[in-house]
């Protein structure tokens, strides 16, 4: 696999978690306490900083067809979720990933709850906790998907600059706005994630059960696309299909 | 036990989803891939893309059909 390819594999669907961790954090800082909801953000880094330090190498040490198989299968899985989440979205049988909506209901509930100061880095209990676990487990799907695509193409390294630069990015932008990033054409985002996770998890999970694809590494500029056409051929099928009004909580949505 | 319990429903919420069966038949394809190229000796790079385009269409019409 290009390299190239592995970065914005990387950078995009770490650009779009990076987004959904800003609009939380975001919700939290304003709605709650900015010291609180800062201390938060930079305990949940440091938390997968060292989840990163530990797995890093542990990912790396394992053999390459055993690594292939199960990170591709993995990957798989993980891929077809979104994918199909992308497709039910791009289809009108799911509601769209809207970050201002998300960025309300979360403003709404954060302001719900009751305030109790205190002095130190954390004086809002709530807003750290909020920004803690909004960060984290978006971030849990960052290291997952750097230390995965970077493992198998044997380039950790990059994957992890992509990774790092597609946050730093988001979180500059995010703090020059001080608004959540809602013109980010995330859904398109999602479903072009969707496809390459599906991807790189059909070529190196058949490739670590014993595979060999045709052309070898070259398959991928056949799958690539193959799978991206199959995925828009479903959306204008599940188009056809009535769809009722979308009701789906915008804040339980996952990727 | 509680936290170990609330750690198992998020691992399983993370990796398998809103759909189980799509797990399944990707772990079922990678087996019959290793079985078809270890043991039988045939070409089995078709079968996992093969299983895909026939495991997605169903969990989208089991989504669509749930609504």
């Amino acid at each position: 696999m290009g390299a190239g390819a592995l970065f914005i594999a990387v950078f995009l669907a770490c650009a779009v978690e990076a987004v959904e961790a800003t609009t939380i954090v975001l919700a939290a800082g304003t709605a709650r306490d900015w010291r609180s909801a800062t201390t938060g953000l930079i305990a949940a880094l440091a938390a997968l900083a060292i989840i990163t330090a530990v797995l890093g190498p542990a990912v790396t040490a394992i053999p390459l067809q055993a690594l292939r198989l199960f990170v591709g299968a993995l990957l798989l899985i993980f891929g077809l979720q979104w994918l199909r989440k992308a497709i039910l979205r791009a289809s009108g049988h799911k509601a769209l990933h809207d970050e201002q909506k998300i960025y309300r209901t979360q403003l709404t509930l954060a302001s719900a709850e009751p305030v109790h100061r205190r002095a130190g880095l954390v004086p809002d209990a709530y807003g750290f906790t909020l920004a803690f676990k909004g960060v984290l487990l978006e971030g849990l799907e960052v290291v997952f998907i750097a230390l995965t695509f970077g493992g198998n193409a044997h380039e950790v390294p990059l994957a992890a600059l992509a990774a790092v630069c597609a946050v730093l990015v988001v979180a500059v932008a995010g703090l020059a706005l001080r608004a959540p990033l809602a013109r980010v054409p995330e859904n398109t985002m999602k479903f072009a994630v969707g496809v390459m996770l599906t991807s790189f998890g059909t070529f190196w999970g058949a490739e670590g059960a014993g595979a060999r694809w045709p052309g070898s590494d070259a398959a991928l500029l056949v799958l690539v696309p193959a799978i991206a056409l199959f995925a828009i051929a479903l959306v204008g099928l599940l188009r056809r299909t009535p769809a009722p009004a979308a009701t789906a909580d915008p804040v339980a949505e996952g990727s | 036990m509680r936290q170990l319990r609330a750690f198992g429903l998020f691992a399983y919420d993370f990796v398998i989803g809103d759909d189980w069966r799509v797990a399944v038949g990707v772990a079922a394809g990678l087996v019959g891939t290793y079985l078809l190229a270890h043991d039988a000796g045939v070409a089995a790079w078709w079968l996992v893309p093969a299983l895909l385009v026939t495991l997605l269409p169903v969990s989208l019409w089991r989504a669509v059909r749930r609504h």
